[in-house]
């Protein structure tokens, strides 16, 4: 909660305005049956031109100043419940920007997402009933209270015991209303996931011929939807007779004790009827506050979801002092011993210990999971180790610079993704100075120039999200291009050639020896083909270095690599391989 | 553009009645007897308010104006009128609660309704309209759209009935009591209507850019968010801060006209209400002392109150606008989702369990009998062919494109006898997926024939063939459930035990019994808590368990890493004994011992053969196949 009001920031001064307005207008429209009943008593009543042209007049300019107060209150408060909804998709947009891997390994897209739009929609729509509702309905209240004493304090007793009454009953309404709904939109959730589901394996129901039993799925679901819904509105649909009760009684009552006041001559006809709106309008605000606490008690699931991300610290800080010198592309483990959770038994990698010289080729081999990727990833310290210490440049990578060390140390993820915009834009991401030239430098050592080449416009192509419009392998070497720009100490690519045929993937090697022979390179591959000409190569075992040579000598003494060795070329060749 | 926009109404959302009726429609269609009562109950209800009202003003001027001043005034008269209002009022609550109570039945029922028919449409369009709709727009229909008729059933049709009846009375209550005052009310009531007109069009005009800004920001936030991993490594992350902040004060902006309207349109009317109620008391006035038209004090004061009759419903009305918009666009997109066409299917041969005699005779049996024969009816003579299932496939010249102007395959020959084992090798983009896709007719194919078993696909009921083919895909898809569920999608019937071996022929029983509840392990979001290789293995274990005639195997193995797919393979073969099997696969291990191989090239075949005997012609297998070692 505290998260949440901490971003009204610059929309405070609307946000004390909305009431502000509230309060002037709702005091204009406690004021109006007042006037009105004067304009039918002294003016209409007793034929009084002048008298009903003043309060006429009166009444004009009461409402003519709740007009205006309604409409600001309506505009500031809109200003404001938007401006907070802006402002806490902002902080959370520059939070997540924080977060590192094991942070965005927490949260899936999805759920951020929904976070992002749907509950801090409602929030807002919360936000703005709170700046609005919540203040209109109590003053409302109050005045019209203050209102009906003013005119008969005996008869308002009535209207006490009526508020007494109407409290009770929808306080027993909401409460049990809303453990059903808690349990009804938990099942709506699930009837929705359902449905995705569905949808995604469209292919797996239609070719096992399953349509009628998804649709019998389905309709016993809806049904049991429909049940907890009916439930839960059939508890709801007791407001409306309950507020009509307490209206009607007090009517009747107001009518009968009204009456003889009136007769007798402790009242006049016109203070009758101002009586009869007011006791109107302050039972239906006591209605309007149960729905806002309806809409509040639901909106708290979402401020706690979005209170989540707000408050989610990145574990990976920069260091009080950062380095921002790297000596050269070495690299050192010692002792290393990582897991995702700390509270996880079975380490991924667990004792590596592993020197690297600056400027070698080193291959990565070994089963899936065996723990390559997590082993590079420590290295630019997108995740941090549990023990030891990974040195690069003979320094402990916590030392550095965050952002220096992720410029100097450049991974091509194994999951890449290329972003909307233009070729030259995403070429860009990794260095934003570079020239056109020196693009396509890049791209020329990552062979992607040919096919840029040949497409329409050339280094402007726009390219779709997520890089729909490049075939895999052309998108893997647009990544490898694109990491190429940083000008890096140390390059790591992590599967990064799968899609791209095999000579292709030895001529982007070749022009790697040739344009960075100074990098230190780390290449990830599940074809010995692509790392057996490696200075050397580390065979990974679940979590372990179960070898770490060159290809002849590892041929010789390792089991696992001769065993994949042999696995490939025997059983080998691979067809699946673009050909442009 | 600007200009336009002041002409009110003009950019209006366009409300499509047709679409409003349909929906309603369904209400009437599955409700008749509970409509017909909520409307009784609504004008009850509008008739006892409006008693109300009217017996408020008439207690004054019939009941307490003549015993003012009366010495021993007497109360009796007034009783009695009290107690006849309240019975009205008992009679009228009696309406609200039952109106209510059988609302909620038909508002629910008719979502459940429109939801089943939306499921039970969408089971039966072709696999096409999946892959030219964006899952997270028919998603919306299901979430979004569904739920704004809700509101429509519940609130705004009753709403709409109960204020026209009010109004009407009301207007003709007004009419019979004094003309000049009438004509001022119903102006006030037209500035009202033409206010709300306005607003109303600017705020839906802004909630319409509101719902795109907010389509954008989705879109932006999902790429970001997708490429989270990549914007860290290339320390991107201000950068996209920046450009997020624009699109925010966009969505912002919008969203701030579109609630400032909305918001306005309450005061705006209410006050205008006002403004009416001065103008009629004062005109009433007027008019009474200059004794036009025979005004008394009465009448004025119980116009004065009609007219607040009058102008209340107006303006509950005008913020049912909104929500009418909203279900009418929602409804669109929901009958666009109904009304596509659905599969077609013109097919009339069935599979049937067959007793095969040993004289080739073939008889249909109920039982399962291990052998299984066509159905073949021939509608001309009146007699019934049987043709024994033997997983022949047949391709002659086939041509297809997934559009008509871009063909994918064409004129693709082959012949798979049954238990052969057939292989797709060539590039992405190829074809290979495209043909398996045509045997079991997720498309249909432009030019040639296929046929299975010497029957022309096209002849088979689509569910039949599809049921004789056992296809495990690339994309492996679980549904919620058990392992065991999981298994057992194939073939619903299948008992505990088969289930499991089936899983331990695909060599998935190991990892299965890993499990922390072994077979009955929970499996959510398509088994996000498995690997991707044994989410292959269970999809396999799903095929097995069906023991369908065919296989389909599209890069089945693909994520299983080469030491395990050494384990799998020995289930893998006895799995594809006796069926006829088309196997994609890039690597050699899974298609080497193939009965022929195929190599496509963008949409032909290009060579066939069987491993020996491709590598002896050196042609594009020979180069695929030792381009591996070229840079050995």
């Amino acid at each position: 909660m505290k998260e949440i009001l901490a971003q009204v920031k610059q929309y405070k001064k609307e946000s004390f305005l909305a009431p502000f307005f509230t309060i002037l207008e709702v005091i204009m429209e406690v004021i109006l049956p007042f006037v009105m009943a004067l304009l039918i008593d002294d003016g209409v009543s007793k034929g009084d031109i002048t008298k009903a042209l003043i309060y006429g007049g009166i009444m004009l300019v009461v409402a003519g100043i709740s007009l205006i107060s309604g409409m600001l209150s309506g505009k500031y408060a809109a200003r404001a419940s938007t401006g907070l909804a802006s402002n806490l998709r902002k902080s959370m947009f520059r939070n997540i920007q924080r977060f590192s891997f094991s942070n965005i390994d927490k949260f899936s897209t999805a759920g951020l997402v929904t976070r992002m739009t749907t509950d801090i929609t409602n929030v807002q729509n919360a936000y703005q009933m709170i700046v609005r509702i919540a203040v209109r309905a109590p003053i409302m209240l109050t005045c019209s209270i203050i209102m009906c004493f003013m005119i008969s304090p005996d008869m308002s007793v009535i209207f006490l015991i009526a508020m007494l009454f109407l409290i009770v009953a929808l306080g027993i309404i909401m409460v049990s209303v809303m453990k059903v709904f808690n349990v009804a939109f938990k099942k709506y959730d699930a009837l929705n996931a359902s449905v995705q589901e569905n949808i995604s394996g469209i292919r797996v129901v239609k070719s096992f011929v399953r349509e009628e039993y998804e649709k019998e799925k389905f309709t016993k679901a809806s049904g049991d939807i429909y049940k907890i819904f009916k439930k839960a509105e059939s508890i709801l649909v007791f407001n409306s007779p309950v507020m009509n009760l307490a209206i009607y009684s007090c009517m009747l009552t107001v009518c009968w004790l009204g009456a003889s006041l009136v007769v007798n001559g402790s009242m006049e006809l016109g203070q009758l009827s101002s009586m009869f709106s007011y006791i109107m309008s302050s039972l239906m605000s006591l209605m309007m506050l149960s729905f806002i606490f309806v809409m509040l008690t639901m909106s708290v699931a979402s401020i706690k979801r979005i209170s989540e991300v707000l408050k989610e610290e990145p574990d990976i800080k920069n260091p009080e002092s950062p380095e921002t010198m790297m000596r050269d592309g070495s690299i050192e483990f010692k002792n290393v011993h990582f897991s995702y959770h700390s509270t996880s038994e079975k380490e991924v990698l667990s004792d590596i210990n592993l020197k690297i010289k600056s400027g070698e080729t080193i291959g990565i081999i070994g089963g899936t999971g065996c723990g390559k990727t997590s082993l590079i990833n420590l290295i630019s310290r997108l995740y941090d180790v549990t023990e030891g210490t990974v040195y690069v440049g003979g320094k402990d990578v916590r030392e550095y610079d965050l952002e220096f060390l992720r410029n100097n140390v450049a991974v091509v993820l194994q999951k890449n993704v290329l972003f909307s915009g233009t070729v030259l834009e995403n070429l860009r991401w990794g260095y934003e100075k570079a020239t056109e030239e020196e693009c396509i430098a890049a791209c020329k050592a990552a062979c992607a120039d040919e096919f840029i080449e040949a497409m329409p416009k050339k280094y402007n192509t726009y390219i779709e999200r997520g890089g729909a419009n490049v075939s895999g392998g052309q998108k893997q070497r647009l990544c490898i291009a694109r990491a190429l720009l940083k000008n890096p100490k140390i390059l790591i690519l992590d599967d990064s050639t799968s899609a791209v045929d095999t000579a292709t993937d030895a001529k982007i090697k070749q022009a790697m020896r040739e344009s960075i022979p100074g990098t230190t390179k780390i290449i990830i591959a599940q074809r010995i083909s692509s790392v057996q000409d490696a200075d050397r190569i580390i065979v990974l075992d679940d979590g372990e270095v179960n070898g770490f040579d060159t290809h002849e000598n590892l041929l010789k003494t390792n089991e696992i690599y001769s065993d994949i060795y042999e696995s490939q070329i025997k059983g080998g060749g691979d067809f699946d391989r673009p050909q442009n | 553009m600007k200009k336009k926009n002041n002409i009110p109404g003009s950019e209006f959302p366009k409300v499509k009645l047709s679409h409003l009726g349909r929906i309603m429609g369904y209400t009437f269609r599955h409700y008749k007897v509970s409509c017909i009562v909520v409307l009784l109950c609504i004008i009850i209800q509008a008739l006892c308010t409006m008693y109300g009202m009217i017996f408020i003003q008439s207690l004054i001027d019939d009941y307490i104006k003549p015993l003012i001043g009366v010495p021993d005034p007497d109360f009796s008269g007034l009783l009695s009128a009290i107690i006849r209002l309240a019975i009205i009022y008992v009679i009228g609550l009696a309406a609200n609660y039952a109106h209510g109570r059988i609302m909620v039945n038909v508002t629910q029922g008719t979502l459940r309704c429109i939801r089943d028919d939306l499921f039970r449409n969408m089971q039966n369009l072709p696999i096409k309209y999946f892959d030219t709709h964006q899952h997270g727009d028919i998603m919306s229909v299901y979430t979004n759209d569904i739920d704004t008729f809700r509101q429509f059933i519940s609130q705004s049709c009753p709403q709409m009935i109960s204020s026209s009846i009010t109004i009407v009375f009301a207007f003709v209550s007004m009419v019979t009591m004094n003309i000049p005052m009438t004509v001022m009310s119903v102006t006030m009531a037209l500035v009202m209507l033409f206010v709300s007109t306005i607003i109303g069009g600017k705020s839906g005009k802004y909630f319409g850019r509101q719902q795109a800004d907010l389509g954008k920001a989705n879109g932006y936030i999902e790429e970001m968010l997708d490429g989270q991993k990549v914007v860290k490594v290339f320390c991107h992350e201000e950068k996209a801060c920046e450009e997020f902040e624009k699109i925010n004060e966009q969505l912002r902006d919008s969203a701030d006209k579109a609630n400032t309207y909305a918001n306005i349109m309450m005061p705006i009317n209410a006050n205008i209400g006002n403004i009416s109620y001065v103008l009629v008391s004062v005109l009433g006035a007027i008019l009474a002392i200059n004794g036009v038209g025979g005004l008394t004090l009465g009448i004025i004061i119980a116009f004065v109150g009609l007219n607040k009759n009058f102008n209340m419903p107006i303006a509950q009305l005008s913020q049912q606008i909104g929500f009418i918009v909203m279900a009418s666009a929602g409804a669109g997109r929901l009958f666009e989702l109904m009304d596509s066409k659905p599969e077609e299917d013109e097919g009339y041969v069935e599979i049937v369990n067959a007793i095969i005699h040993p004289d080739g005779t073939i008889e249909e049996s109920e039982k399962r009998t291990g052998h299984w024969a066509w159905k073949h009816p021939h509608k001309a003579e009146g007699t019934v062919t049987y043709t024994k299932m033997e997983g022949e496939v047949v391709f002659d010249g086939v041509d297809f494109g997934y559009n008509e102007d871009k063909m994918v395959l064409h004129d693709i020959v082959l012949y798979a006898k049954p238990g052969q084992k057939i292989a797709f090798v060539g590039s992405t983009g190829a074809g290979k997926t495209t043909i398996t896709n045509l045997i079991n007719r997720f498309y249909d194919i432009q030019d040639g024939k296929i046929r299975y078993d010497n029957i022309n696909i096209n002849k088979i009921k689509k569910s039949e063939l599809r049921k004789s083919l056992g296809i495990v895909l690339q994309e492996t898809q679980l549904f919620t459930g058990t392992v065991l569920d999981n298994i057992r999608y194939g073939k619903l019937d299948a008992t505990d035990e088969e289930c499991i071996a089936a899983a331990k022929l695909a060599n998935a029983d190991g990892f299965i019994r890993r499990l922390p509840d072994g077979y009955n392990t929970m499996l959510t979001g398509s088994g996000s808590n498995l690997s991707q290789g044994q989410r292959q293995l269970l999809s396999i274990a799903r095929a097995a368990v069906a023991d369908p005639p065919v296989l389909i195997l599209d890069e089945a193995t693909s994520s299983i890493d080469t030491r395990t797919e050494k384990l799998v393979q020995a289930g893998m073969d006895a799995l594809m004994k006796g069926r006829t099997t088309f196997v994609i696969a890039h690597r050699l291990s899974t298609i080497r011992n193939s009965d022929c191989i195929m190599v496509l090239e963008k949409g032909r075949i290009i060579e066939r053969g069987s491993h020996d005997e491709l590598i002896e012609a050196k042609g594009k297998y020979y180069q695929l196949y030792t381009g591996n070692f070229a840079n050995a």
